[in-house]
């Protein structure tokens, strides 16, 4: 049997773009940075404190009074165990990939729905995004983007796009077909249709795809230390090479807490787009005398 | 409130062999339907499935057509490539004397918000939006502002009996009112032609006949064209002017449903109405004879009584100028005679007879004849005689089917 080593072309490759294409990739790295950096900065720029009621507020604006009780305690527990910098370098660095993952899956998803081949041609991509251990891919972004946050984004973005692709594609399949044959018998313009119809509609779907987006990119945080990402992976990381218990059942606990917190939130939110309104009574609609028959 | 378009009793729509063939190589499928094959074997051979085939037919403006058939006639393609939801394979719809095959995309997009409106099965409004911003969906597709939007959408949603409802959402209403809302969305585009795909059939029966009235009073006050299509005889009888029945794919029989009854056109035509209540569909008009025995006030009695013993017949209608003068029985007739009076007239002595109009229904007249009575007179509005209804007559209309009168 002949021996083939693909990973010989792949490395070949890689060490090709890494000089080819450097000024592609340090203004990705400039700009995820100069996002990240933002994000961080928001959320520190308050007190600790002030920052923690107001992620509870967010609890109580999407009608989670249990979440926004249990978010303020453990919070506070987490800034009490001084890892409150860490779970804010964590945060931005999840908000960040989730929004790039969004903002590349949600696209891919609307056009995979529509169009057939692209649906089928993508699979196999998707597939491998979400297979391929991360560590895998985690050194070409070496190459690419040197240490720190930015490969981090950027191997977390891959993994985390595939759901965003996924739950587009199918929310908008699921749409019922007697919706779009009645946008369409009406005159309304394709683009209208995805707009108003399609996508609205399809916003349950799409809300589970952003919270899968977000656990996933949680669960790079780890791989996002081992990179040289400042936050709690790193601090898991440092706890595992010094064999650490405490520091890591700390660190750990924190990204349980973001977990709950980041996925109860998401959940919340799809609940309450138009696809999934609650009912209200019709009783109190009727105040004109003139009841209509059925 | 009819848009511009044709005048009543043009035609609107017109159909030549439209002819639908689902599949991945429709040239195949065409050249064996044009040798004559039928549906299975083209099936069979192409893994194409005819749809619909070579359908031609016209309808009229202001006309409720009716399109019938059971599950698999094609009458749900029918409808939709009368607005090339479905594209056609073959053949030309024509609304207004234009094809639309011919058009593109913007114009297609024109013609369906403006002149041709839709109503789905399944309502298919938007759970996402209001009453009021489903029903004046198309109006938000043709731009037309906020303030124009509202006096169309009240005055729709009165004539359908939504009123009040205009801030509920469909997860609130019931599936009548559901359907109440897919039918003003689809007036208030005040397109000219309006197509109903099995409107009522997700509905409870009581619903049904409610929507059926509705839908009906809003036809006769308002004259659009209405294709509707429906697997329900009785229903199609029941408001359709003209039906067409369908059966794979191909056109059966289109008539009145009082030809169709009368005459069906084959074996699956006959079973078909078999089931169909006959005193709700015949009516006055479909089973009187204008031809029949009458006399007139100046004739001589001896000439009406030989008549009247030759066709067997108890009594006759004295017509003068259209009118009924009155109503002669063989025995005021002999006694007018053997009294000496020579014309009929004297003979009219007031013998009661009952009248009815044309449209009145066959059910109706089961009260109205009396065994052994004198026929009925059958009047127009104007009081002018049309023509007579015998007893047996109703009797035999309710039996199996007649042949052509």
């Amino acid at each position: 049997m002949a021996s083939i080593d693909l990973g010989h072309y792949v490395e070949a490759f890689v060490l090709w773009a890494s000089h080819r294409l450097s000024g592609t990739f340090e203004g990705v790295s400039h700009l995820l940075i100069a996002l990240v950096g933002a994000v961080k900065w928001l959320l520190s720029a308050p007190p600790a404190i002030v920052t923690i009621v107001l992620l509870s507020l967010l609890a109580l604006a999407v009608r989670r009074l249990a979440l926004a009780a249990f978010s303020c305690a453990a919070f506070f527990l987490i800034d009490s165990m001084g890892l409150w910098a860490a779970t804010v370098e964590t945060l931005a660095l999840v908000l960040v990939s989730t929004v790039v993952a969004v903002v590349i899956g949600l696209p891919l998803g609307i056009w995979c729905s529509s169009s057939k081949p692209v649906g089928v041609a993508l699979r196999p991509v998707l597939d491998f995004m979400q297979t391929l251990p991360a560590y895998v891919y985690l050194i070409p972004a070496v190459f690419f983007f040197g240490v720190g946050l930015v490969p981090a984004v950027v191997a977390t973005a891959i993994f985390a796009i595939p759901p965003a692709v996924r739950m587009t594609e199918l929310g908008i399949r699921q749409v019922d077909a007697e919706m779009l044959e009645a946008a369409n018998a009406f005159g309304a313009h394709p683009w209208r249709i995805m707009l108003e119809v399609q996508l609205p509609l399809a916003m349950p779907s799409i809300m589970a795809g952003v919270n899968q987006v977000i656990m996933l990119s949680l669960s790079m945080v780890v791989i996002s230390g081992l990179v040289g990402a400042a936050g709690l992976g790193s601090l898991v990381v440092s706890a595992v090479t010094q064999l650490d218990i405490a520091a890591g059942f700390n660190s750990g606990l924190a990204v349980v807490i973001l977990a709950i917190f980041l996925d109860r939130i998401t959940a919340a939110l799809g609940q309450s787009s138009p696809g999934g309104r609650r009912k209200r009574s019709i009783g109190s609609r009727l105040k004109s005398p003139g009841t209509p028959s059925k | 409130m009819t848009s511009a378009g044709s005048a009543r009793g043009q035609t609107v729509l017109r159909v030549k062999q439209l002819t639908k063939v689902f599949g991945l190589r429709p040239e195949r499928a065409l050249a064996l339907l044009d040798e004559g094959c039928d549906k299975r074997e083209i099936l069979a051979r192409t893994q194409c499935s005819v749809a619909v085939r070579e359908v031609s037919f016209e309808i009229a403006s202001g006309e409720l057509f009716v399109i019938m058939g059971l599950s698999g006639s094609g009458k749900s393609t029918v409808i939709r490539l009368l607005n090339r939801l479905i594209e056609p394979t073959r053949g030309s719809v024509e609304l207004d004397g234009k094809d639309i095959r011919a058009l593109r995309d913007p114009e297609l997009r024109e013609v369906r918000n403006r002149r041709i409106s839709m109503v789905f099965q399944h309502f298919a409004i938007f759970p996402h939006r209001s009453v009021r911003e489903n029903v004046s969906y198309g109006l938000h597709v043709r731009g037309l502002t906020a303030e124009r939007q509202r006096d169309r959408v009240d005055r729709v949603l009165e004539q359908v009996g939504l009123r009040g409802l205009e801030d509920a959402y469909p997860a609130e209403l019931s599936g009548g009112m559901k359907q109440r809302v897919g039918i003003a969305r689809a007036l208030a585009t005040d397109a000219e032609v309006m197509l109903m795909d099995e409107p009522f059939s997700a509905l409870d029966p009581l619903t049904r006949r409610d929507l059926q009235d509705l839908l009906v009073s809003l036809y006769r006050e308002f004259g659009r064209t209405i294709v509707f299509v429906t697997h329900d005889l009785n229903e199609a009888m029941r408001i359709g002017e003209r039906i067409m029945i369908m059966r794979d794919g191909v056109l059966v029989q289109l008539g009145t449903s009082a030809d169709i009854l009368s005459s069906p056109s084959n074996e699956y035509v006959s079973k078909f109405v078999a089931d169909v209540d006959r005193t709700r569909v015949l009516r006055a008009r479909d089973i009187m004879r204008s031809d029949g025995l009458l006399a007139r006030s100046s004739e001589g009695s001896r000439e009406v009584l030989s008549r009247l013993a030759s066709a067997d017949a108890k009594a006759v209608y004295v017509i003068e100028d259209r009118m009924i003068v009155g109503l002669v029985s063989v025995e005021a007739l002999r006694s007018a005679a053997e009294g000496g009076a020579s014309s009929i007239a004297d003979a009219i002595c007031g013998e009661s007879y009952t009248t009815t109009s044309p449209d009145t229904p066959l059910i109706d007249l089961c009260a109205l004849v009396r065994t052994g009575g004198f026929p009925l007179a059958v009047v127009d509005s104007d009081g002018s005689f049309l023509g007579t209804i015998e007893t047996v007559e109703v009797l035999a209309a309710i039996g199996s089917n007649r042949t052509e009168r």
